[in-house]
């Protein structure tokens, strides 16, 4: 379907990193099963260095797409890197989403983000709050 | 294998509409307004194609308008109807919740126009029943406007019992007969039907062509002004190529309904009870009164979006209610209407047959959207957290 780029399809056909991390150092989850897409990220942190990360994901095309992107943009990388992964990034590595489709970028973002809030909560590492917007702030779900 | 299921969107050409049409593009083009041969000729096709469709639906020729399709048919009927109400100062109209767009929103244009508007519930088997019809009606209803067979769910209503009511009340009753014609029997004189609107790309026509069938005497007000086209009601230069594919698909689908619904339920009732099988899934819509060819299912813990381009991809192409593929945030106003929540009218899934589907194609389509669905399960957070007792199931 011409819907997608062919990078779309490839990650919502082949996704990488489909899984549980059952010993996870973060997991964050975001969406709503009412709006139709929930992301969940499992993250394995060993020396400030995202050692594995894992996703489940309920929703459309291009937010399994977007969750597998993700996932390999944040593989390997220090969790200072992580931090930064734009959704920009994420839609621009996938050759581009349609319009109305930008919100699944968004959502792999977040997830990324609050696996690693929970991380830093967890582990009691301090953290600047004002880089973790909550779901509510993209305003896509309005419910 | 490539299997075509949907065929309520739209269906495959018959080689005899292509063939009924072919002669209007290359030799008979004329404008049938005209009077040289090559327009009479046109003239005579489009007089012939009228008293055919007339047969088919039990009406007078006269009482058929050719129209763009559906949807300029039910703005065209409801518009008419509620003119009519206005000048008699009646501007109550009964509808479903569960109706097309093309039904609801030029209802909801009408009630910015101060018109009251009331929508039946349709229950969670999608349907009404007379009763609730003739309890709705008040001394200022002008018209009501109740779909013939659901486009999504694919129930039928019990039009010739609410065709009764109206006419003993005196109400204007318009179906939506879109998904119905040339799949039903219909008869509306017997049914007491006065308005009804038909789309021939849905019975093997052309697209861009349908009728409007208005009982004689019903006033109906122009949409599109200009020439004296359709009596004065319709304006605008007939398409003759199409309105000659349409009248030939309708004969034919006319002469084989019996032996078509007969096939197609069968393998409709085949493939329902085979996606039956998927733990955690839902049939919408009653299961006896339905399309022949409507197969329509909610599978939770998934989302109906990646669902279809999975199958796509094993050659089933389908439909879904799902959010992301109307382009808005809310699943289809058809499942929220029986009361499917939110998150399960997200995993929807409509395959509509017709009858070139085979058993096949159905064993093969049952096998596709099992491995599909429990793939999809596989990744899901949310099946998990059905799974884990976290979350409880709406489903068996």
């Amino acid at each position: 379907m011409a819907l997608y780029s062919d990078k779309v399809m490839d990650h919502f056909r082949n996704p990488r990193n489909v899984g549980v991390i059952e010993d996870a150092d973060g997991v964050g989850e975001v969406g709503n099963a009412k709006c139709g897409d929930i992301m969940k990220i499992y993250l394995k942190i060993d020396n400030d260095t995202i050692s594995d990360v894992k996703f489940e994901t309920f929703g459309c095309g291009s937010a399994i797409a977007s969750s597998s992107m993700a996932t390999e943009m944040i593989k390997g990388k220090p969790v200072s890197e992580a931090m930064e992964l734009t959704n920009r990034a994420v839609a621009e590595a996938l050759d581009g989403l349609p319009a109305h489709k930008m919100h699944c970028s968004v959502l792999a973002e977040e997830a990324i983000k609050a696996a690693l809030k929970d991380y830093y909560d967890k582990n009691g590492i301090e953290y600047d709050h004002t880089k973790f917007p909550d779901c509510a702030s993209c305003g896509h779900c309005d419910l | 294998m490539k299997i075509y299921a949907d065929n309520a969107a739209t269906t495959k050409m018959s080689r005899t509409a292509i063939d009924a049409m072919l002669p209007y593009m290359e030799e008979i083009y004329g404008n049938p307004s005209s009077l040289h041969s090559v327009g009479q000729r046109a003239n005579e096709a489009l007089v012939s194609a009228r008293e055919r469709m007339a047969a088919c639906l039990g009406c007078e020729p006269r009482e058929i308008i050719f129209t763009s399709g559906g949807s300029e048919a039910d703005n065209h009927a409801i518009t008419s109807a509620a003119r009519i109400g206005e000048k008699q100062g009646k501007k109550h109209i009964i509808s479903t919740a569960f109706e097309h767009h093309a039904v609801l929103h030029t209802l909801n244009r009408l009630e910015k126009e101060g018109f009251e508007i009331t929508l039946l519930d349709v229950h969670e088997n999608g349907l009404i029943t007379a009763k609730e019809v003739s309890d709705a009606i008040r001394p200022d209803t002008c018209l009501v406007t109740v779909m013939y067979a659901n486009n999504e769910i694919g129930t039928i209503q019990p039009i010739g019992e609410i065709g009764a009511v109206c006419r003993e009340k005196g109400v204007l009753f318009h179906t939506d007969a879109v998904q119905a014609v040339g799949h039903l029997h219909i008869d509306v004189k017997a049914q007491n039907i006065d308005m009804l609107s038909l789309s021939a790309h849905k019975f093997h026509g052309p697209k861009g062509i349908g009728a409007l069938y208005a009982k004689r005497g019903v006033r109906l007000t122009n949409l599109i002004e200009g020439g004296a086209q359709e009596q004065g009601r319709r304006a605008g230069t007939e398409n003759i190529p199409a309105i000659m594919g349409m009248a030939a698909a309708l004969e034919e689908a006319c002469a084989h309904m019996d032996a078509n619904a007969k096939t197609v339920s069968a393998l409709r009732d085949r493939l329902i009870a085979g996606l039956s099988e998927i733990p955690h899934s839902v049939l919408n819509g009653d299961a006896a009164h339905r399309l022949p060819g409507n197969v329509n299912f909610c599978f939770e813990g998934i989302e109906g979006e990646s669902l279809l381009l999975l199958l796509d991809d094993k050659g089933v192409y389908a439909s879904s209610g799902s959010a992301c593929t109307s382009g808005s945030l809310d699943p289809s106003h058809v499942l929220l209407a029986i009361g499917r929540p939110h998150e399960i009218a997200h995993g929807s899934l409509r395959l509509t047959l017709s009858e070139e589907t085979t058993a096949e194609e159905v064993d093969y389509m049952i096998r596709a959207v099992g491995d599909v669905v429990g793939y999809l399960r596989s990744m899901s957070p949310v099946w998990r957290d059905l799974v884990s007792g976290k979350n409880q199931f709406v489903t068996k």
